[in-house]
């Protein structure tokens, strides 16, 4: 037995020689901290998002100002607030009308003083808009208001919120809620569990490859450091020394990695309030991995390297007079490779029957850890079965095979991370596509009669405000009705006046003048029981007598895709000041060519009234959160594949560095450098076409699987699968495509004398 | 005497502050044996990579059947080294991946010869070369007289007009060393090859036709400076 | 200067000079190796010259009056025997074996090691030597002993190539020794030039 003493001096030799060894060795060591930093950055930041989470949702508990109880009475410390939340290009913007009842009224968080009449609080994101050109085609939503400050940071859900308190003297109760404090709402609806697993997915998909990413990390440089390790043989290291030393070398290069790591992730924290996804944005302080996590990682990242590297130098044989691959290759045995696939399918599918012995979402994780693991064992077993059968075919063709025959899990490795990945992403996509389908639902909206509806509340002067919505910037028609409630024997249908081009958008008029009175009915509904000559109650308890002219006419559905039964009334039948409050309707179609014409209607319709709803129609819609989560899903394999397609251009590069004196003589011989070229593309698009077959099988696999957990109908997401597998395609290509000029430059025909 | 079949004049080519060629010239006839000898570092490998237009001089020119290589193209030259010339190198010129008939097929291949007609030939290259028996072994699995012997039957195979051996025994014993040599000539005769040796041992030299040494940079042929 | 010189060529004349032909086998030895080639057969006379010529005598075959004079000398020693006698006059009709006492000098002879000979080309070695101290350059001396040196062993590869086991041998025995030469040659090349730059210098 070695003694202690000796061995930690193995081992700080081997440290040393991580970093020491001229530029090439100081090349290794930065590529490795880079590629390990990078992987634990990713770790860190996924450590830190549920907390990040929590933060934001906490904050905006503090701030809830929905009351679903009894009305509370009016006192010194009440306040009447009003949602006018509004969309800015696509982006949300929280919007809050307060009226203080009292001097004792609360503040929501991070307002020091509630804004009186005529001025307004915003968010910075906000402030900032303002302040830019575009600042014109928001401001007047806030009516005219100055800004007299800004709301803090604990009272926004993140940086990048869109924000604003609008002081006001005019809000009644009608139309606002009453609180005496901020927050103490019910709490936020908690991840149901199909959201929990998607969630716990997610997360297994987009962090395993960056496990797999850092095997291959701490993988950089492999060939050199057995040649090195070679010659301390033939000084007289024996091969136990020879180990620790290389554990040595890999753990420091590792440290290193992990100390990389934190400063990415303490420079990416800084950026993080920068970036908005998602319509989401976080605070940098919110970004703060929980220290045991933080523990984990830096203590298993190094371990990692040192197995990692042990485990690998059990292929070789490091003697004295030089490295030798075992001449028969580890014999590439099914049964493990298979165990572990396996392992991972019973445990999600005993998930599916119910049995979760280890909590679910746990199981869930491993399940999915171990099926996709699968792809990683299987791999370079699957490239070997189908290499070894591969014959013949031009030369560029021949001297990629051969060279897998005798290496198959070099470049097998090289794209276990982009196949884990892309079988993570075709399962999870299919997953959503199952699950999005019971949230997508046809609107019954019909976007080529109108694209936006606008509502205005019970005014006097509403025919004022559909005129200022005409002629909007942008608007090219406008159905600009007046409605309000008639009651009839204890049934209800709508009043509707408008003229007669307005009113054949609600139902199929014969013929119209003005004059005239139309009674429909959705025979499907129980519409009120409106006769011509019958006297029915129009809002608040008007009584007015239908003309015995009044003709019946078929429903027809409006733009927003229902079908109203009631009364529809030409202006010159109809005296409307005897009728009382009138709410005003609009459906407007907008100039295709002006996308900002929304905007144009928003601020129409909030000069006219800053209570006014403006709604967009579309003709599906789909709960939002999937949408957002699904795109999100993309970018996240994106980066991942991204991040992969870096380290496997670095194994690349080493493989041909290695191979430059074969590669340059080849050349000397005549050899086209396309053929070479065509030959390097062979050599990994043979193990990419195995892999991303097996990611396919598998993450249709872990699709199907996780369907039957949510009890969704198991079918394939054909552009999921599309997509997935072009990314992963598209990254080899790339990869390939920027080793092609190292490629030429090593093979420069008198490189030959380099050696 | 027949015209020379590569001809080099003045040759100059230096590696960063090094000269390793300061005016060479020398003549090539079809057919003959050329032995350039030299001590290491004399040059003589560089003159013979700037022969076989694997490398390009500083000054002076190249000329092969009358044309000079610095007018050719990148892919010209490099069908020229496919197609007219052949080499032996010292070692580590076989593809360690691919069979030793492979191996000598690969020019073969690489002139777009189909695979089942070049290996045919390769396969009588390496009978030829008494080494029928390594057709189906890797590089890695033959002695290094074997494997040297493939290589000159890679050189050969495309019955080129040049071979150009660097040290081709550097690293064989006298006997392997011998009995390359004697197939190597031997081969060349019967095709009309003619052969650049680069050497610096005269036994080896001695189964040239005419040597032409070389040091520091110049050479010294006897037949031009007459 | 003068006398230095002179002391060089008395050293050189200090050495044995001997041109070495390509023959192994010394004059001395003729007897043994006759008994040699009677070891695996009994022979004739005529046979024995024959071979040893072949074999051995190459440019320079043995004269019969030495053939049978060694015959005879062995015949005295107890070598040999006279095994048959053909009808006919002369000694060439003699049959000669070799005897018991015979086959041990053989053996005794081939296990005695020689004693090693330097060898010297007295006459390039003063011509290098005499280049040097008359300030010419070596190189030229050199290469242009090169080009006979090589002259001569290409002769001796293309005999070599033709030639059988023996031939083989005794031709790998000149050019080694030839290449020896050469090399001592580039040594004293590449030395006279170091010393020119130090002296130089």
């Amino acid at each position: 037995m070695t003694p202690l003493r000796d061995r930690a001096a193995d081992l700080v030799m081997g440290a040393r020689m991580a970093f020491t060894g001229g530029r090439d060795g100081w090349l290794r060591a930065v590529l490795t901290a880079v590629g390990v930093g990078v992987g634990v950055a990713m770790l860190l930041l996924a450590a830190a998002v549920p907390g990040a989470l929590d933060a934001r949702q906490a904050r905006g508990d503090a701030r809830d100002d929905l009351r679903m109880g009894e009305p509370i009475p009016a006192a010194a410390n009440t306040l009447l607030i009003r949602q006018t939340d509004t969309e800015f290009r696509g982006q949300p913007v929280r919007g809050r009308v307060l009226r203080p009842e009292g001097p004792a009224a609360p503040a929501p968080p991070g307002v020091a003083a509630l804004p009186r009449a005529g001025e307004v609080l915003v968010s910075p994101a906000l402030r900032d808009l303002l302040s830019s050109a575009d600042g014109a085609l928001f401001a007047p939503r806030l009516g005219g208001a100055t800004v007299t400050g800004v709301i803090g940071a604990e009272g926004l859900a993140g940086p990048g919120e869109l924000a604003y308190y609008l002081g006001s003297d005019t809000l009644t109760a009608d139309d606002a809620t009453r609180l005496a404090a901020f927050g103490g709402g019910l709490p936020g609806e908690g991840l149901g569990p199909v959201l929990m697993m998607l969630v716990v997915v997610i997360f297994v998909v987009l962090l395993l490859p960056i496990a797999v990413f850092l095997g291959a990390a701490v993988r950089f440089g492999g060939e050199r450091r057995d040649r090195r390790l070679a010659a301390l043989r033939l000084v007289g290291a024996d091969a136990a020394m020879v180990r620790r030393i290389a554990a040595g070398e890999a753990a420091a290069g590792a440290l290193l990695g992990v100390a990389a790591g934190g400063v990415l992730f303490a420079l990416g924290r800084q950026v993080v309030p920068l970036v908005t996804l998602m319509d989401l944005s976080v605070y940098a302080a919110d970004v703060r991995p929980p220290l045991p996590l933080v523990a984990a990682v830096v203590l298993a990242v190094p371990a990692l390297a040192v197995v990692v590297t042990l485990v690998s130098m059990r292929a070789v044989l490091v003697e004295p007079l030089g490295v030798t691959r075992r001449a028969t290759p580890v014999r590439r045995r099914l049964v493990w490779r298979l165990l572990l696939p396996a392992a991972g399918l019973g445990l999600l599918l005993a998930g599916a029957a119910g049995v979760a012995p280890l909590g679910s979402e746990q199981q869930t994780a491993a399940g999915a850890v171990l099926l996709l693991v699968g792809v990683v064992t299987l791999l370079p077993w699957l490239t070997d079965l189908l290499v070894r059968r591969l014959r013949g075919g031009p030369v560029a063709w021949q001297l990629a095979v051969r060279r897998l025959q005798l290496d198959s899990a070099a470049s097998a490795r090289l794209v276990n991370g982009v196949a884990v990945a892309v079988a993570g992403t075709i399962g999870l996509q299919m997953l959503f596509a199952g699950v999005a389908g019971r949230f997508t639902f046809d609107t019954g909206q019909d976007t080529s009669r109108a694209q936006v509806q606008v509502q205005f509340p019970a005014r006097p002067d509403a025919a004022v405000a559909l005129d200022r919505l005409a002629a909007a910037s942008g608007v090219t028609a406008s159905i600009a009705t007046l409605t309000t409630l008639v009651t009839a024997d204890g049934t209800h249908g709508m009043l509707r006046i408008g003229d007669c081009a307005a009113l054949a958008e609600f139902g199929r008029l014969d013929r119209c003048a003005d004059g005239d009175v139309f009674l429909v009915h959705d025979p499907e509904d129980r519409s009120a029981d409106i006769r011509p000559g019958g006297t029915v109650t129009v809002g608040d308890g008007v009584r007015w007598r239908v003309p015995r002219a009044a003709r019946e006419v078929p429903v027809r559905t409006n733009p927003s895709g229902y079908r109203q039964g009631g009364v529809l009334v030409t202006p010159g039948a109809v005296d409307t000041a005897r009728l009382g409050p009138l709410h005003a309707e609009a459906y407007l179609r907008l100039a295709a060519d002006r996308p900002d014409a929304v905007e144009h209607v928003r601020n129409a319709a909030a000069g006219a009234d800053p209570l006014a709803s403006v709604l967009t129609l579309t003709e599906t819609r789909q709960a939002n959160q999937f949408v957002n989560v699904q795109r999100g899903l993309y970018v996240g394999a994106v980066v991942t594949l991204l991040l992969i397609g870096a380290s496997m251009l670095v194994g690349v590069l080493e493989q041909l560095r290695e191979r430059r004196r074969l590669l340059a003589m080849l050349v000397a011989v005549g050899t086209r450098r396309s053929t070479l070229g065509w030959s390097v593309l062979w050599q990994s698009a043979v193990p990419v076409v195995v892999g991303l077959a097996l990611a396919v099988v598998f993450g249709l696999g872990l699709g199907a699987v996780l369907l039957r957990m949510v009890q969704a109908p198991v079918a394939v997401a054909w552009p999921a699968l599309g997509i997935s597998t072009g990314l992963g395609a598209a990254v080899v290509l790339l990869v390939t495509g920027l080793s092609l000029p190292v490629l030429w430059r090593l093979t420069r025909p008198d490189g030959i004398r380099t050696e | 005497m027949n015209a020379p079949l590569l001809v080099a004049e003045d040759l100059h080519r230096s590696f960063g502050p090094t000269r390793a060629l300061a005016g060479a010239s020398l003549r090539v006839h079809p057919g003959e044996v050329l032995a350039l000898m030299g001590s290491s570092g004399s040059g003589k490998s560089t003159l013979l990579h700037c022969l076989a237009g694997i490398a390009r001089p500083d000054s002076g020119r190249v000329l092969y059947a009358g044309r000079d290589l610095a007018t050719l193209s990148d892919a010209e030259r490099s069908a020229l080294r496919r197609e007219e010339f052949g080499f032996v190198f010292q070692f580590g010129q076989l593809v360690p991946e691919l069979t030793c008939l492979e191996n000598v097929a690969l020019p073969l291949r690489l002139a777009r010869v189909g695979r089942r007609e070049a290996e045919r030939r390769a396969a009588e290259w390496l009978a030829r070369l008494e080494v029928a028996e390594v057709a189906g072994k890797r590089p890695g699995e033959v002695s290094g007289g074997q494997g040297q012997r493939v290589a000159v039957a890679r050189a050969l195979v495309t019955r080129p007009r040049v071979v150009f051996a660097d040290e081709p025994t550097g690293a064989l014993d006298s006997l392997n060393g011998e009995r390359v040599m004697r197939l190597l000539t031997a081969a060349a005769r019967d095709t009309g090859a003619a052969v650049v040796l680069v050497t610096h041992e005269a036994r080896v030299a001695a189964y040239s036709d005419r040597e032409v040494v070389v040091r520091d940079g110049r050479t010294r042929d006897l037949e031009v400076a007459a | 200067m003068a006398s230095r010189v002179q002391t060089v060529e008395q050293a050189i004349y200090r050495y044995t000079h001997r041109v070495y032909v390509m023959c192994i086998v010394a004059g001395m030895s003729i007897g043994q190796t006759f008994l040699g080639l009677l070891e695996a057969t009994p022979r004739h006379g005529y046979d024995i010259k024959r071979l040893y010529d072949e074999r051995f005598g190459h440019a320079r075959p043995l004269a019969y009056g030495q053939v049978y004079a060694t015959l005879s000398r062995l015949l005295r020693g107890g070598l040999v025997e006279v095994d048959a006698v053909e009808p006919g006059e002369g000694p060439e009709r003699k049959r000669y074996a070799i005897t018991e006492a015979g086959v041990t000098d053989v053996a005794q002879w081939l296990t005695r090691a020689e004693k090693p000979e330097p060898y010297l080309q007295s006459t390039l070695y003063t011509k290098v030597v005499l280049a040097l101290l008359t300030g010419r350059p070596a190189a030229d001396v050199l290469d242009v002993q090169r080009a006979e040196h090589l002259r001569m062993m290409r002769d001796l590869t293309r005999r070599k190539r033709d030639g059988d086991l023996a031939e083989q041998l005794v031709c790998d025995h000149a050019l080694f020794h030839l290449e020896a030469d050469l090399r001592w040659l580039e040594l004293t090349a590449a030395r006279l030039d170091e010393l020119a730059a130090t002296v130089r210098s």
